[in-house]
């Protein structure tokens, strides 16, 4: 089950015609796709369109009324390879992941789906992970479009623009027999709005029905001589519908006087972007009234030459608003001219910076810049000639500590790097490669674990090079998404066919716990429709691995450090591997809290455990700190002349999750950690025993007291 | 991250008509959502247009993250909203911690022609300003100083324990001040409507809210201040209390800048020990009095540093802290435990081989410190992890008798090793006093690198080790209290040493 649920926003998905749809981004995806009559579903969970996933997740009642089935896949490469059924049947699909990593394990099948053609349309809705935020490698998915021809639909970023390329991407799939991908940026996924909604419809063909009806044509198969007529097609056929379909419906938007000077061509994504800031010049209104002409490519591939040949018209400068690299659409829009012969000046980058995202103060400067230069006079003479001190503010940038992510509070991954770190400590520095996940943060500070990440899955890969073994074991890391995502079949089968000498630790939360706690095949919950609990060390020992080590409480920090010494250090030959489990806090408490509320109100008895610090004894050399970066671990000043450091202190965040006793106790750190267990509704025998207890204990202090100086009393 | 231009400030521009755009700086897991959804709903109850976005995704584990809003009176079209805040272009800034303020300042959010600035003054430390073996933690005072320059207004008080105290979260103090600061066109009924249709844990935001809205319309308290030490009377029998004013008429013969400071020291020495110790420590601060000068920083670091060094972390004093009065009471409150409640309390102790000799009378022990067998045969008996229940009888009474040993403790090996570790420092210092004053003073406060357990003690001991060695190399130099204050806040700044190691390798350069 997922960190979010969605089941009372789900309901809204029921709206139909006559009614306003109002919330997020994600949500109206999902409405648009009902109202498309989208017959599947499918992709796989990442920021920042794991909610769709989840949104999905929690319609599957309603995606069954209406006959739509929905795929959790187990990869983006298993999602894009499900729209094979739209090559066929005239049945639309959709599919979801993140870009462009996402997109970089799902080419393969995309290129194919895009050499065959689809009869259905086939759309793929990428959160293009790009900017603040963004958890990747800042890339575009761009490319891809290009290299495979697909078409790239990229809206303006607001909830009925959003919805409208929904059902134009559908339509266009079908018009052009090519896949369609509707880019929405991080921000776009989550903004919220309204737009007047339509009844959702039933697939025209289900793909129950399909299966009664099975088809196939060997003209669409990716082989020879196929394979080379489905090149000339792409160019000869489907690229012309598209283009005619995209002038035809006016996909693309001109705002602003048609009579200018200049004009700003933009990708749809950005539009709201380029309209702020000529809204802070003074050149449109709130509503986007503009004395620019604007050109929104909601459509970024193909790029239509007439189009933008008849937008230059009559204009001197003209400003492609294109965010990322390398800046493709502009190469593009300048081989047109060139080829035009026109004479209109193109800017954009050198504007723009070459590099990175186009933020607010980026935009101002570029589209200010744009403008001075092809028509100052546009400008009020306030902002053309400001006169107005700018203020110094004084530099906070040493101050300001940077705020990475990192383990949640209570993380069960904290001990199995805490004791990788002290293992380190006994047997020296070892070649660590790490994978995609919440464990990765272990390679920022305090653990400073793991170099390099090559990708989802890939971790033991990774250390492929130093599978023959050496002094010293390499020791790769993987989580469980990552495992049954990739892992198992390019890291482990990798591992055992080439007799890898290396370690490997598989974080096991029970989660695809970065991606906001979907279930895949080792979780341990129910699901109704899914199959879960399939043992990760099954799965190992299938693919002939017999070195596999579980543990089942990683807060044993103790156990995790011998038994990482153990796979270190052990004479058996082939890979060695440790299966770490413990359920991702964050999910457990959200699981758990609830219930344990419920209990103490019903009058149970319910043992509630945090840890705690003895002031006087922490000497504020915060070696547990190093040991665990836990966000209710924290310090605290002393009022104490006699103190120059602060003092470890756990606040009432803690989980009582016990890492901070066990790492004391294994790395034999101080004994100023406490664990405190409050027990609510306790028994009355306990309750008197306990009481008795207290009394004598009290009686002891109390007798020694009498013969001490009392310097904390109150006064 | 860079600093963004502050930008030339535009005039608001009457095309622009009643657009509000807010920002909200969170650390992950504060309910930066919720506010913004409370914010929202309101707008549009009230007849605004709004837009909300965020950067969901790993951000939100811990990290910082934004949150924005743009609203607008609703009309017949629509308007055009930003999906991200500007450098700029913020009217209503709210952080929700003190160093996101800072942050948000950084990034041009905040800017004295336009921005309401209101800020929670707490700390969520960062990993980076947790993990340094010394003071790491950055400064709010800088923050809150560049605030009232960079904010047209700023709204700041601790919303976090506001909140805490009224059994909520930070977003419901933060709406109460957003309320308060009246920059949103909305009553304040407006406001609470948001909280009532919300849903989960109405009253205790309702409470949180009022709490906020009045903490910002009382012109915001900022933290006040700390208070000057609070002296509590000391209590105990006569006999003791007569010897306890004994010891503090002495410290009023010392020069007046370090008495506050010997009197801490005493107090400290006394509980850790006896009125004797106090009386050593008396002798041991006397000394470096007599040899001092105006303005007396030797005596004040030496009550401060010595104090310290004669308190040295043994069993008996861990086991004494463990089984004091008040101690229970103390947990229990933090904790939250009732009468109606059981609370079980385990103490988590690895004493080493080590340790167990130290205890041991100076001969014996230092007989069987010098035998790795004997060492390794102790490891095996005594040296694993121990949790005590110090709520049941066995493991109190343990602890008890062991925190009861004081009257044996100047006879253990720990206290000889403690004695000479300390006369040898006093004595550098002492001897640095007449030739170069500065210098000695920074030796005495080379004793702050001495502290933790077990192998980070090691540790401190040869940091303190190390930079003692330093200082020697740089002992003529006329600059040398500088460069002693510098090996010193080396050696804080990592756990191995390797900023120490460094500055040292610079020390060796020149000299």
């Amino acid at each position: 089950m997922a960190e979010r649920s969605f089941k009372a926003e789900v309901e809204h998905l029921r709206l139909g015609a006559g009614d306003t749809f109002t919330g997020e981004g994600i949500l109206a995806i999902t409405k648009a796709l009902l109202e498309s009559g989208v017959g599947y579903v499918g992709g796989y969970q990442g920021a920042p369109i794991s909610h769709l996933m989840d949104v999905l997740a929690d319609a599957e009642d309603l995606l069954s009324e209406l006959g739509v089935r929905f795929e959790a896949n187990a990869n983006e490469a298993a999602a894009a390879a499900m729209l094979a059924a739209s090559v066929h049947y005239p049945i639309r699909g959709a599919v979801t992941f993140k870009g462009p990593v996402g997109v970089n394990v799902a080419s393969d099948a995309l290129a194919n789906l895009s050499s065959s053609g689809v009869t259905g349309g086939a759309l793929i809705i990428v959160g293009e992970d790009y900017g603040e935020g963004s958890s990747i490698m800042q890339e575009r998915t761009q490319p891809f479009a290009m290299k495979s021809q697909f078409w790239l639909l990229d809206p303006r970023p607001n909830l009925p623009s959003i919805v409208k390329a929904v059902s134009d991407g559908f339509d266009l799939s079908e018009a052009s027999n090519t896949p369609v991908m509707l880019m929405v940026r991080i921000r776009s996924c989550h903004v919220t709005g309204s737009f007047e909604c339509r009844d959702n419809q039933r697939p025209r063909e289900t793909v129950r029905e399909a299966l009664s009806n099975p088809r196939s044509d060997f003209a669409r198969v990716v082989l020879p001589p196929m394979s080379y007529v489905h090149e000339q097609d792409k160019i000869k056929n489907r690229w012309p519908a598209a283009e005619k379909f995209i002038l035809d419906r006016q996909l693309n938007e001109i705002f602003g006087p048609r009579d200018a000077a200049l004009g700003i061509v933009v990708q749809g994504g950005m539009y709201n972007g380029v309209i702020r800031a000529l809204q802070r010049l003074g050149l449109a209104d709130l509503y986007g009234q503009t004395a620019v002409p604007i050109y929104v490519l909601n459509v970024t591939y193909p790029l239509i030459s007439s189009e933008f040949l008849t937008f230059c018209a009559g204009k001197d400068h003209v400003l492609v608003v294109e965010e990322g690299q390398p800046e493709l659409i502009e190469t593009q829009f300048g081989s047109f001219l060139y080829r035009a012969e026109s004479t209109v000046k193109l800017h954009g980058k050198g504007l723009f910076p070459q590099a990175g995202e186009y933020t607010g103060a980026v935009m101002l400067q570029a589209v200010e810049g744009f403008i001075r230069k092809a028509a100052p006079g546009l400008l009020a003479a306030t902002v053309r000639a400001p006169n107005a001190d700018k203020p110094q503010i004084p530099d906070l940038t040493k101050t300001v500590p940077i705020r990475p992510p990192g383990f949640c509070t209570g993380c069960p991954e904290r001990p199995i790097f805490a004791a990788m770190k002290l293992v380190e400590k006994e047997l020296g520095k070892h070649q660590i490669a790490a994978d995609i996940g919440c464990h990765l943060f272990a390679s920022l500070p305090p653990f400073e674990i793991g170099g390099a990440t090559m990708g989802y899955g890939l971790g033991p890969a990774a250390n492929g090079a130093f599978d023959g073994g050496g002094e010293r074991r390499p020791i790769s890391i993987i989580g469980d998404g990552g495992f049954w995502h990739n892992g198992l079949s390019s890291s482990f089968t990798n591992m055992s066919f080439n007799k890898s000498d290396g370690v490997a630790i598989v974080v096991d939360n029970y989660y695809s716990a970065a991606t906001g706690g979907q279930d895949v095949m080792s979780s341990r919950a129910d699901n109704a429709t899914k199959r879960t609990k399939n043992p990760i060390a099954k799965a190992l020992n299938g693919v002939g691995i017999d070195w596999v080590r579980q543990v089942n409480r990683t807060y044993d920090v103790a156990r995790m450090r011998d038994v990482i010494r153990e796979a270190l250090t052990t004479d058996a030959p082939g890979p060695k591997v440790i299966i770490a489990s413990s359920e991702c806090m964050l999910n457990k408490q959200r699981r758990e809290k609830p219930l344990v509320q419920k209990a103490i109100k019903e009058g149970r008895r319910v043992d509630i455990p945090r840890f705690g610090v003895d002031a006087e004894i922490c000497t504020g050399d915060h070696a547990c700190i190093r040991l665990s970066g836990c966000p209710s671990l924290s310090l605290k000043k002393l009022d104490d002349p006699l103190r120059d450091d602060p003092v470890a202190s756990i606040d009432q965040s803690c989980v009582g999750c016990g890492n901070c006793g066990e790492v004391s106790e294994a790395a034999i750190l101080c004994p100023s950690f406490y664990r405190a267990d409050v027990v609510h509704n306790p028994g009355r025998i306990e309750k008197v025993w306990s009481s008795l207890r207290a009394r004598f204990i009290d009686w002891l202090i109390a007798r020694r007291a009498a013969h001490r100086l009392d310097f904390e009393a109150a006064p | 991250m860079s600093v963004a231009d502050a930008l030339d400030p535009r005039p608001q521009d009457p095309a622009m008509g009643g657009i509000i755009k807010l920002a909200c700086l969170a650390v992950g897991g504060q309910g930066g959502g919720v506010l913004t959804g409370w914010i929202e709903d309101m707008a549009r109850a009230n007849g605004y247009v709004a837009q909300a976005t965020s950067v969901a995704g790993v951000a939100q584990r811990t990290g910082a993250t934004v949150y924005y809003l743009e609203l607008a009176p609703a009309s017949a079209q629509r308007p055009i909203f930003s999906l991200m805040p500007a450098a700029g272009d913020v009217d209503v800034m709210i952080a929700a911690e003190m160093m996101e303020a800072g942050r948000s300042i950084i990034r041009g959010f905040v800017t004295p022609d336009r921005t309401t600035l209101i800020a929670s003054t707490h700390r969520a430390l960062a990993v980076s300003e947790k993990m340094a073996p010394g003071d790491g933690i950055a400064n709010s005072d800088e923050v809150l100083a560049a605030a009232d320059i960079a904010a047209r207004r700023v709204i700041a008080a601790d919303f976090d324990q506001i909140a805490i105290k009224n059994g909520s979260v930070i977003s419901a103090s933060l709406f109460g001040a957003l309320a308060a600061s009246g920059t949103l066109p909305f009553p304040v009924t407006a406001f609470e409507a948001a909280i009532r249709s919300g849903g989960k844990g109405i009253e205790g935001s309702l409470r949180a809210f009022k709490a906020g809205y009045l903490a910002a319309q009382d012109g915001a308290p900022r933290p006040a201040p700390p208070a000057p030490p609070k002296i509590a009377p000391v209590k105990g029998p006569a006999k003791l209390l007569a010897g306890w004013h004994a010891l503090t008429a002495r410290v009023a013969t010392l020069p007046a800048p370090a008495q506050d400071m010997a009197l801490a020291g005493l107090k400290k020495v006394v509980q850790f020990q006896d009125l004797a110790y106090g009386a050593a420590y008396l002798d041991r601060l006397t000394l470096m009095a007599q040899i001092d000068r105006p303005p007396h920083a030797v005596s004040t670091e030496a009550a401060k540093y010595i104090a310290n060094a004669m308190c040295y972390d043994d069993i008996i004093r861990v086991a004494d802290a463990k089984t004091r009065q008040g101690r229970r009471a103390r947990i229990a409150a933090e904790m939250g435990a009732k009468e109606a409640h059981v609370m079980q309390v385990t103490e988590f102790l690895h004493p080493r081989a080590e340790e167990i000799v130290s205890m041991l009378p100076t001969k014996i022990g230092a007989r069987w410190a010098a035998k790795p067998k004997r060492m390794a045969l102790l490891d095996r008996l005594f040296g694993k992890g121990r949790r005590l229940r110090t709520d049941g009888l066995t493991a109190f009474v343990t602890l008890y008798v062991l925190g009861g040993l004081k009257s044996y403790r100047r006879r253990t090996l720990r206290h000889a090793q403690e004695v000479a570790h300390m006369e040898r420092w006093l004595a550098r210092a002492t001897a640095l006093v007449p030739a170069n004053y500065d210098l000695a003073v920074e030796v005495l406060r080379c004793r702050r690198l001495v502290k933790g357990y077990s192998d980070t003690h090691a540790r401190g001991l040869s940091k303190f080790d190390k930079v003692l060695s330093g200082i020697t190399a740089v002992e003529g130099r006329s600059d040398a209290a500088d460069w002693a204050r510098r090996l010193r806040e080396a050696a804080l700044k990592d756990e191995e040493g390797a900023a120490l190691d460094g500055a040292l390798a610079t020390i060796r350069s020149f000299s």
